[in-house]
């Protein structure tokens, strides 16, 4: 599978690709299983009622989402169960990649960057569905958020 | 035949291959014996890598098995690669297990006996059950010495339907279990119960299938059922007998590989095709028969 140099994308998930990249092919599992155990536990509010988050229905796993802009800065939460490593590692890197940037620039990530991670040979094709479809989700929210 | 011995638990001697299953007590105390390579199969591709049982090497359904670019599985040199890389020869006794109740592992199981690999049993209850009592995990990735597997057809005739072989044993009225959920099966949904994302253009079944959901077949706690509850089942209520030629299909092969298991091991049918095109195939296929409602 050919994927696009990770020029275009944004310095934390550029970050996350070079790591990939840099990692021997046998030891990328293990690379993003660190990621998966890196994902931020949810805020009370959200743990409380899950409804005030989205379900990432293009997730084989149960993954909800929610996207805040503050001071213009996005921060996305997120939670998977424990049994569903490779989507918790989605979901962490979305944070890792994109928490702290501005509307602008998260609006302005390419749809398919989660293809460019260098994951996707990883793990599946058909598995990847569930990381763009956060990533979309993702954007649609902060669209959401700013617009008047 | 293996040299392996067969684990005497009561429960399994009642069912038509009592070897095909075996419990976390026995695999426990049969850890490091010889002859014997434990896989782990899952859905999520991640999950043996949090931690699996000790000296279990790893198949994934989806990158190990499957073709990467044809729908299919993969040929006898891919699959002799695999056996050599994960240290299997064809003599080895092959015990499967996984999440999700054993599905992948069902399917892992399945799809050796495509390639006629013969010693193949599975944990009952799975990883789950193996979690559940606190056995030791570990992630420890065992290196194992490469063998040097032959290579062996894959025989599909025998085990695998095709979307054509259907068509032909719908004309024929024979046999067939849709293990799907019940609103899928009537139509209802054209995905899965939360697995929303893998939907089809149509829903409901193959005409005259019967709808017997995998679940049936399983305890809470992801073992199988005992042989009585399962002839109840499939015998008494559903009319199936093991001389009957049957066709098990589900959306993608996972789940009726988990009823083909029942069928073919433990109630000892003789004749059970997996359709792993499944509904993923026949409800995106143009102009085959559909049929919804709940019967």
């Amino acid at each position: 599978m050919s994927e696009t140099p990770a020029a275009q994308l944004p310095p934390g998930l550029a970050a996350v690709a070079a790591d990939f990249a840099d990692t021997p092919r046998e030891m990328r599992l293990e690379l993003l299983l660190e990621y998966a155990d890196r994902l931020q536990p949810l805020p009370e509010k959200y743990a409380a009622q899950i409804d005030l988050m989205e379900r990432v229905q293009e997730c084989q796993s149960p993954l909800y989402a929610i996207t805040e802009v503050s001071n213009d800065a996005v921060q996305i939460h997120a939670t998977a169960p424990q049994e569903s490593p490779t989507t918790r590692a989605f979901a962490s890197i979305m944070q890792l990649g994109l928490n702290g940037l501005t509307a602008e620039e998260v609006l302005a990530v390419s749809a398919s960057a989660p293809l460019q991670l260098g994951i996707t040979d990883l793990v599946s094709p058909l598995r990847m569905r569930g990381a763009t479809g956060l990533l979309a989700r993702i954007q649609r929210q902060v669209r959401a958020a700013v617009s008047p | 035949m293996s040299k392996v011995p067969l684990d005497p638990t009561a429960k399994f001697q009642e069912y038509a291959t009592p070897g095909a299953l075996v419990s976390t007590e026995w695999l426990a105390a049969n850890l490091n014996t010889p002859g014997i390579v434990v896989v782990e199969s899952d859905e999520d591709t991640l999950l043996y890598e949090t931690g699996h049982i000790p000296g279990s090497v790893k198949v994934d359904w989806h990158t190990d098995l499957n073709d990467p670019v044809s729908r299919d599985y993969v040929g006898p040199e891919g699959f002799a690669a695999l056996m050599s890389r994960k240290g299997i020869s064809r003599d080895t006794t092959v015990i499967f297990y996984g999440d999700k109740s054993n599905w992948w592992a069902a399917y892992a199981l399945w799809v050796f006996r495509l390639f006629g690999h013969t010693d193949v049993r599975l944990l009952d209850g799975g990883r789950q059950k193996w979690e559940a009592e606190g056995r030791e995990m570990t992630k420890e990735v065992p290196t194992r010495a490469a063998t040097s597997y032959p290579l062996s057809p894959r025989n599909d005739s025998e085990l695998r339907a095709y979307r054509e072989q259907v068509l032909e044993h719908l004309s024929a009225k024979g046999c067939m279990v849709d293990v799907r959920s019940p609103q899928e099966f009537s139509g209802e949904l054209t995905h899965m119960p939360d697995y929303p994302q893998e939907g089809t253009l149509r829903g409901g079944h193959i005409p005259g299938a019967k709808s017997v959901p995998w679940k049936r077949a399983a305890n809470d706690d992801g073992t199988f059922k005992g042989v009585a509850d399962l002839r109840a089942i499939y015998e008494g209520e559903k009319g199936l007998a093991a001389d009957d030629d049957v066709i098990a299909y589900c959306r993608i092969g996972e789940r009726s590989s988990h009823t083909w298991f029942v069928l073919t091991y433990l109630l000892g049918f003789k004749n059970v095709r997996n359709y792993d095109g499944s509904w993923s195939e026949w409800g995106n296929a143009v102009r085959l028969p559909i049929a919804v409602g709940a019967e």
